[in-house]
């Protein structure tokens, strides 16, 4: 088996065009377990993974607590609400206590940039990042990919167009160095003001109109407006937010006739996508999503503990 | 001037005219067909030879035919302040003066900041019939200056140009946000460069008229610290600025060395600030108390010198209606603001018989200049180009009388002065909506 080089998943950014093949080759096989009536194996059995999720989350969770139990790992799921992180524990110290407890992997989801990067350096364990600030959603971007392997059969010279709160999005961030390093074209379209300074430089094609920017896309990508995460006003009202970036027919107008639609969630129905448009099956993948997901959050967690013996972590 | 009812539509040659384009730079004696509310042809060759059956022909007997001025910033009263201006009277003042294109502010009641009124406005305007009135979006809601309006479905309804007008942009991260937006849709944002912190309180500028007066003063630094900002945020987003009425001398210095560093900035000047000068308010003229207020002497020349070389794009009358009640009080509490739209064409060519430049490029300044950074189709003399038109004679001279303006308010800077250039007829969408008598 081709060796993946890395003890944590902390983002796409560093992976290679080798490492991100061999997770969705990974999670190809995951599919099948999860779609067979026992959906159980023991490749983790004696393993212990620990959900750490410092910011509210259903789907991303789950699905990690999903994966683990599928592969016979004992799983534990901790929310860190506000109010624990009040009584004035430190990050640092909240990783240090849990890895006196041995856990095999960390899933860890944070509101802040680059702090699951810093706890990975305090544990022995692996860590994989569940989304972090608005860095790296890193499994997001994987079931992105095997998502449209599966259903186009390639990614290499697709045009992909990622349209919505780029500004806001770890999502986005991911998807951006998934795509590129496997050589798709990526476009994103938002209002100015919801564009990240400097993101041309990530090799990106920015628009601000979907219709040019939808055109002639085998992809669009829809990301949610994260006005929890807004401070002062990045658009004037949600009505003119849908009726210049809403994905509704008349934009998709552009798009090649079978381009795929797809959708992180949770939805925002009338806000960036229309009902229509999201409930197409012919065209819409968002159910798929969620089931690669599972998937590819399977790929990981085998690969990485894997890892564990093969690669030391430094001294602590 | 033989004047003959000319009401789209129809076919009618004006010939034997001195035709004036300032985009093309024809200057030629020549005539214009129009047909219906186009403009079919227009060249030397346009006689009253080529003259078809069923043209109508009107000789301009020699004197000017230019396109209709494009006035960028007219503050109207209605809706809310019909006691002031109204869209009829602001219409007629607008046609007696070659105006054929008015952008109003938003400073409205209720704020043009929502489609229905941008609606209504362009509904009121059409009705009336004379020029063509298109506004000006607010930035903000309501003015406030803290959430950015709907820019796109409002230049989608008709905005042409966004501003809070008489209202300065005061938090920065509001204007970063506001530039930004605006870039997305390719708008731009024009801003009274004034900072409302260093401005407060005062009346007049700062400096030893003041000080002699016994007035508070504005510092010209309100002007250009703002200004500065601005081309700062601009610098940061890319978005398009264009910045109203300067003032003062710092300013053009700063908004040429903006240009020349390649930013999408771009300014106007107004009649009073490269004409008029502090002097002008002498015994407490509170006609003379403009916003922002009149500068001193170098002030004045540095506009003038800034129009000449282009630093200046254009020049709009800033036309601000006050009435009786609000101008009839001791200075420091008179409303500032000066009516403009019938002295725009007048004071504009004293630049031209100042000898400062062509009448070609003084006209421009006032109609095809405007026009391009509006976006507007009108100020051209051109093939397929609306009939929007003035016949004018520039050399006739004529006495600002106040109380003679057709402005439902008269409060002009300009009251008792000897100006030069006085408009024939105008033509709206091929239609005559002004004949002199």
């Amino acid at each position: 088996m081709v060796f993946f080089p890395h003890r944590h998943l902390l983002g796409i950014k560093g992976l290679s065009h080798q490492d991100i093949t061999l997770l969705l080759d990974k999670a190809d096989e995951a599919v099948k377990i999860s779609r067979q009536r026992e959906k159980k194996t023991s490749t983790l059995r004696g393993l212990t993974q620990i959900n750490l999720f410092f910011e509210a989350s259903t789907r991303t969770q789950s699905s990690f607590e999903l994966a683990g139990k599928r592969l016979g790992a004992d799983v534990m799921n901790m929310s860190v609400g506000n109010s624990s992180v009040k009584k004035g524990e430190t990050l640092i110290d909240t990783a240090m206590t849990l890895n006196a407890m041995h856990p095999d992997v960390l899933v860890v989801r944070h509101p802040e940039s680059g702090s699951v990067k810093l706890l990975s350096e305090k544990v022995n364990c692996a860590v994989i990042n569940g989304g972090d600030g608005a860095h790296e959603h890193p499994t997001q971007a994987l079931l992105d990919a095997l998502t449209i392997r599966r259903r186009v059969g390639k990614i290499q010279g697709l045009r992909v167009a990622i349209c919505g709160d780029i500004l806001h999005s770890r999502v986005a961030r991911s998807n951006i160095h998934l795509l590129t390093t496997m050589g798709a074209r990526v476009r994103l379209i938002a209002p100015r003001t919801l564009i990240p300074t400097g993101i041309e430089h990530m090799g990106v094609e920015v628009f601000n109109d979907m219709r040019e920017g939808l055109k002639d896309c085998d992809i669009v990508m829809m990301l949610r407006l994260q006005q929890e995460r807004m401070h002062g006003n990045y658009f004037p009202s949600v009505r003119e937010y849908f009726h210049f970036f809403g994905l509704d027919y008349a934009k998709l107008e552009g798009a090649k006739a079978d381009a795929l639609i797809m959708h992180p969630g949770p939805m925002n129905r009338g806000v960036e996508i229309d009902s229509e448009v999201a409930d197409d099956f012919g065209r819409s993948a968002i159910h798929e999503q969620v089931e690669m997901g599972v998937a590819v959050r399977m790929a990981a967690l085998e690969i990485l503990t894997a890892n564990l013996d093969r690669i030391p972590q430094r001294n602590l | 001037m033989a004047v003959k009812a000319d009401r789209a539509p129809g076919r009618v040659a004006y010939i034997n005219a001195r035709l004036l384009d300032p985009a093309s730079g024809l200057d030629t004696t020549g005539g214009l067909l129009r047909e219906g509310e186009i403009i079919k042809d227009v060249g030397p060759h346009v006689t009253a030879n080529v003259a078809l059956e069923g043209v109508t022909v009107i000789d301009c007997e020699g004197l000017c035919l230019a396109p209709g001025l494009v006035d960028m910033r007219v503050h109207l009263g209605e809706p809310g302040e019909e006691h002031k201006e109204t869209l009829a009277s602001a219409g007629r003042a607008a046609t007696k003066g070659g105006i054929t294109s008015m952008v109003c502010l938003p400073n409205t009641e209720p704020v043009i900041d929502d489609m229905s009124v941008v609606e209504f406005v362009a509904r009121r305007a059409r009705l009336q019939g004379l020029t063509k009135v298109y506004p000006y979006g607010a930035v903000t809601k309501g003015l406030a200056g803290k959430e950015i309006a709907e820019l796109g479905m409002l230049a989608e309804s008709g905005a042409v140009a966004f501003t809070d007008g008489l209202t300065p942009i005061k938090n920065a991260q509001v204007m970063r946000r506001a530039l930004m937006y605006a870039r997305t849709f390719d708008l731009m944002i024009c801003q009274h460069p004034e900072e409302p912190s260093l401005a407060m309180g005062g009346v007049m500028n700062a400096g030893e008229t003041a000080t002699r007066l016994g007035l508070t003063g504005i510092p010209r630094e309100a002007e250009i610290i703002m200004i500065e900002r601005d081309i700062r945020l601009v610098e940061l987003t890319g978005g398009r600025l264009h910045i109203a009425h300067i003032s003062t001398s710092d300013a053009v210095e700063v908004i040429r060395g903006a240009k020349a560093r390649g930013l999408p900035v771009t300014c106007d000047a107004s009649p009073p600030y490269f004409a008029l000068n502090e002097v002008a308010i002498g015994d407490y003229r509170t006609f003379a108390k403009l916003s922002p207020p009149l500068r001193d002497e170098t002030d004045r020349r540095a506009i003038v010198e800034g129009i000449k070389d282009g630093t200046i794009d254009c020049i709009a009358s800033d036309h601000m209606p006050q009435d009786e009640e609000s101008k009839r009080l001791p200075f420091a509490n008179a409303a500032a603001g000066g009516v403009g739209l019938e002295t725009l064409l007048p004071v504009t060519l004293e630049l031209y018989h100042n000898g400062h430049m062509s009448l070609l490029k003084a006209l421009g300044l006032i109609s095809s200049r405007p026009a391009d950074l509006l976006g507007l189709r009108s100020g051209k003399l051109s093939r397929g180009r609306p009939a929007d038109l003035m016949i004018f004679d520039p050399d006739r001279g004529w006495k600002v009388e106040a109380d003679k303006l057709l402005s439902k308010s008269k409060n002009t800077p300009f009251d008792g002065r000897l100006v030069q250039g006085a408009v024939e007829r105008t033509v709206v969408d091929g239609r005559t909506v002004y004949v002199s008598d």
